[in-house]
């Protein structure tokens, strides 16, 4: 083993690089430019659930002075493409038909038709003069009615893959994966205890603060430009290209600043729509969503029912479980129950399990990734009934925890044997920080929760140009979401041995930087990172060959030590020469220098976090409150330590929300009844307390730095860690979220009214 | 269709924009004037994206119609900043690494000028609670609320 790196940049908190603008208001956003000629695009969307379009007439629509395109499902041909994202596949048939419906609406707010006019108030009259002519079907809104006998089936054709029987019935339930390891039976029957619940969540969203927004212009030539908010630019270029019948190449995609996406801004849905107009039209459209449709018509990630059976012996050794999820996918196929089923035990050695997971759609919007997709659903269930084990053992959580994890060599249960990972050391530093001891205050309870995520490597390029002044740019393909710029300029000073002030970070379009995956999967510190080293390596070997040029030697001879070229022992005139000097003289010395680097990173650093939360109650209104929080993780290499524990904060908050207020209302026939910030409700700032972060760094190996990704797993725990507060504060064991005031009140109530048995 | 003239004062220059009568302040300052650092995020008052100062008072300009401007003084995120220097709220939210995508950014340091300017020193619950209509899905509000106080100890120390 080599001794641990010492960094100079790496580690520490420069002042990010695109700060400035952002404070100021100049950084450009979605909706922020205006292009010359430009008009604007307005969607209709169904009021119903589920119904046939029997017709859409557009006619009045077109007539309407202003009017310059009308587009329905008829004007995208229909694709068979799908675009590889890491392990799953986007389906561009799915996507297309989710951007602006052909056949069938399925859910409220699906689109049917879109308008582009001169002006926004024109382009929704229009929108109102369109008739469309529906068949209203028979709503499917949950997971217990979708998979009933008699349910009204979404889609005639679809047919469960993985189905252990070869049945083939119509049906809701896409798929079925099983994990499985041991004898579960055996198993149980070695258990001195066995708790078994059902958990249930509802759908939540991103609740990203930046709507969708996007402009696109297609040229004579066919050549299209679409500006977008968006977390992969390539993504929206190839769906972009498939859905409205273009050749990918004759399409740049150029991102703008991105005002949070979660793994809400992965797919399209304006910009194909925004790309057709304009191409009918001639003229740039711009299409902005407003936040109805936003919740209405993106994100969310899934409901779920989850049942849980867990078995350990009096010493606390788990021993066997057994669980089956049911995620809603939504309107399309694609719910992260998978991932969910992964997850669910990867913090613990049980030698006996079987997880059956089914993906199940309902008549709601088609779900997209949010944040460790399906982790925190399956990690809700699992970390409640671990709770349960450790109070029927009156064993301490993070002792029963401790003496069940997974550990270097263990096998995760999805399959591979785990590299270095830092559970126990995150669970160690939980157990001997002060929160863990800490006196409660009446009415107070404590949780503790841990959860995991995989974090994603794939595809990353970057380029590095260093200037004549010893200065350098990055370009990347990964728009900066919540501070990479800064973090990859680290990374270049680092190895270039200039001041991190001194690297500019940028974020290129799909024709200036090299193919990279999307910004999500926390893999952008990691993977683009990666990238953004070797690059400033491969720099770094020109400056080394151009000192050898000057120095009349053999490039092998010459030395790098911070920053500079050192000459090799007997080169009499020589003096080191530090970037600076080098980049002056690239013109005499062979031209310009560009340091390059692409990568696929088949794999990640695997990550898990930990969180203490303590939380009050008022018994009197159910209203609850949390009151101290703690979050322990194993990041692996924290490159900006400022924003790492932003990343750790921010995921404790949404788990918050999305543990106590969050959630989609429905109507009986399928009509969202909250889709707006004053009814789906987000915490607030005097909703939080701080949230303290506890940073672990056990190197990932598979990173020069051992960086592991970070962004992901805090959201992982909060919801069980909540409910377990919950359940130490009150007695009560919630597995339905959100714990809202009634919910809780009304359950404190009932508690109240059963008399105690003697 | 005809438009009204509006004339009103925004960051400290004289203005004049035509509107809709029905369309409002926050549409106007991005469509009609172009500063579009003021950013909408649900265009009904509970987000605070569009935060803008109407005569000095603190009010989302998504539920403001552009009329009302007339004769009125705006103040923007554009109107924070005075030459090269940065408002110290701006400097403090860059220090404390305060803003991830950014997008709340204008309107949670608009609004925290509005709480200094009517409460120089501010506690921690008078800040959360002052900057409770502003949402933020990043941050969780920790660095956000350290960098108000900050700002806040550090005006203080300049003006006394």
């Amino acid at each position: 083993m080599t001794a641990p790196r010492t960094f100079k940049y790496v580690g520490t908190r420069p002042i990010r690089h695109d700060g400035v603008d952002k404070v100021t208001g100049r950084a450009s956003y979605g909706a922020d430019p205006s292009w010359p000629g430009m008009l604007h695009g307005f969607v209709l969307r169904s009021p119903h659930a589920h119904a046939r379009i029997v017709s859409i007439d557009t006619k009045a629509a077109e007539a309407m002075p202003g009017v310059h395109a009308v587009i329905t499902g008829r004007d995208l041909p229909e694709t068979t493409a799908q675009i590889a994202l890491g392990e799953a596949a986007i389906d561009l048939r799915d996507i297309g038909d989710n951007a602006l419906a052909r056949t069938k609406v399925l859910y409220d707010g699906h689109a049917v038709a879109a308008v582009a006019a001169t002006t926004i108030d024109i382009a929704r009259q229009a929108a109102a003069a369109i008739a469309v002519v529906y068949d209203v079907l028979e709503p499917v809104t949950n997971i217990d009615r979708a998979i009933a006998a008699d349910a009204p089936i979404l889609h005639p054709a679809l047919r469960t893959k993985g189905a252990p029987s070869a049945a083939d019935d119509a049906t809701n339930v896409a798929s079925r994966l099983e994990l499985k390891r041991g004898d579960v039976d055996a198993g149980f029957a070695e258990a001195d205890v066995v708790v078994e619940r059902e958990f249930r969540t509802p759908m939540v969203h991103q609740g990203y603060i930046e709507p969708h927004a996007c402009i696109a212009r297609c040229g004579e030539d066919g050549r299209a430009i679409v500006w977008c908010t968006t977390q992969g630019p390539f993504v929206v270029r190839d769906a972009c290209a498939a859905i409205v019948g273009l050749d990918p190449a004759n399409v740049k995609v150029v991102p703008s600043e991105i005002g949070g996406g979660f793994g809400g801004k992965i797919v399209v849905y304006l910009e194909p729509l925004a790309l057709a107009l304009a191409r009918k039209a001639q003229r740039p459209v711009k299409i902005v969503m407003g936040r109805d449709d936003v919740f209405r018509a993106t994100g969310p990630t899934s409901g779920s029912k989850v049942r849980v059976k867990l078995g350990a012996k009096r010493d606390g050794t788990i021993v066997a479980a057994s669980a089956s999820l049911w995620y809603e996918a939504g309107a399309y196929p694609g719910s992260p129950v998978g991932a969910g089923a992964m997850c669910m035990l990867a913090a613990y050695k049980v030698p006996n399990f079987l997880i059956e997971a089914y993906d199940v759609v309902v008549n709601k919007p088609k779900v997209a990734a949010y944040r460790a997709p399906g982790s925190p659903i399956a990690a809700f269930a699992m970390e409640s009934v671990v709770d349960e084990i450790a109070r029927e053992l009156k064993i301490d959580p993070i002792e029963l925890r401790l003496a069940n994890a997974n550990a270097e060599g263990d096998r995760a249960p999805y399959g591979p044997k785990y590299g270095p990972i830092g559970l126990q050391q995150i669970l160690d530093a939980a157990r001997g920080h002060p929160h863990w001891r800490a006196p409660l205050g009446p009415n107070q309870g404590r949780g503790f929760a841990v959860g995991f995520w995989f974090n994603a490597g794939m595809n990353s390029s970057a380029t590095i140009t260093l200037n004549g002044d010893g200065s350098a740019a990055i370009v990347t393909g990964n728009p900066d979401i919540g501070g990479t710029r800064a973090a990859q300029a680290l990374m270049a000073a680092e190895e270039l041995g200039i001041p991190v002030e001194r690297v500019r970070s940028n974020v290129g379009d799909t024709d200036g930087s090299g193919y990279t995956d999307v910004t999500g999967g926390s893999r952008v510190c990691y993977a683009t990172g990666m990238a953004v080293i070797r690059a400033a390596e491969d720099a770094r070997e020109q400056l080394r060959a151009r000192a050898a040029t000057i120095w009349n030697v053999s490039k092998d001879d010459v030395g790098w030590e911070d920053g500079r070229a050192i000459p090799p022992a007997g080169t009499e005139k020589a003096a080191p020469m530090t970037v600076a000097e080098l980049a002056a003289k690239m013109t005499q010395t062979g031209g310009p220098i560009v340091g390059r680097a692409s990568l696929y990173a088949p794999m990640a650093g695997p990550a898990f976090g930990a969180h203490i939360c303590d939380l009050e109650v008022d018994p009197e209104t159910g209203r609850s409150r949390i009151v101290r929080y703690t979050a322990f993780q194993d990041v692996g290499k924290a490159v900006h330590p400022g924003y790492v524990e932003g990343q750790m904060q921010g995921g404790v908050a949404q788990g918050i929300g999305w543990a106590l207020n969050e959630e989609y209302i429905y109507s009986p026939d399928g009509v969202m009844e909250n889709a707006g910030f004053l009814d789906y409700r987000m915490p607030v700032a005097s909703d939080l307390p701080m949230i303290e972060t506890v940073i672990v760094e056990v190197a990932n190996p598979l990173h020069p730095y051992g960086v592991r990704g970070v962004g992901e797993v805090p959201i992982v725990p909060p919801l069980a860690a909540v409910a377990n507060a919950m359940r130490d504060a009150t007695g009560i064991r919630f597995t339905a979220l959100p714990l809202s005031p009634p919910r809780v009140l009304e359950a404190i109530e009932a508690a109240a009214a059963v008399p105690v048995e003697a | 269709m005809s438009k009204l003239h509006i004339e009103t004062t925004i960051n400290r220059e004289p203005a004049e924009f035509l509107c809709e009568p029905h369309e409002t302040l926050l549409s106007a300052l991005r469509n009609g004037v172009g500063l579009t650092g003021t950013k909408e995020g649900c265009a009904t008052g509970d987000c605070g994206a569009c935060s803008i100062l109407l005569d000095g008072r603190l009010v989302p300009a998504c539920l403001v119609l552009a009329p009302e401007a007339q004769g009125r003084s705006i103040t923007t995120i554009e109107g924070l900043s005075r030459g090269a220097a940065l408002h110290p709220l701006q400097q403090k939210f860059l220090e404390h690494a305060a803003l991830q995508c950014g997008i709340c950014t204008p309107g949670f340091i608009v609004a925290a000028k509005a709480l200094l300017d009517a409460k120089p020193d501010p506690s921690e619950e008078e800040t959360r609670y002052w900057l409770a209509g502003n949402l933020c899905r990043c941050t969780g509000y920790d660095k956000i609320v350290r960098a108000v106080l900050d700002a806040a100890s550090e005006m203080k120390g300049s003006t006394a």
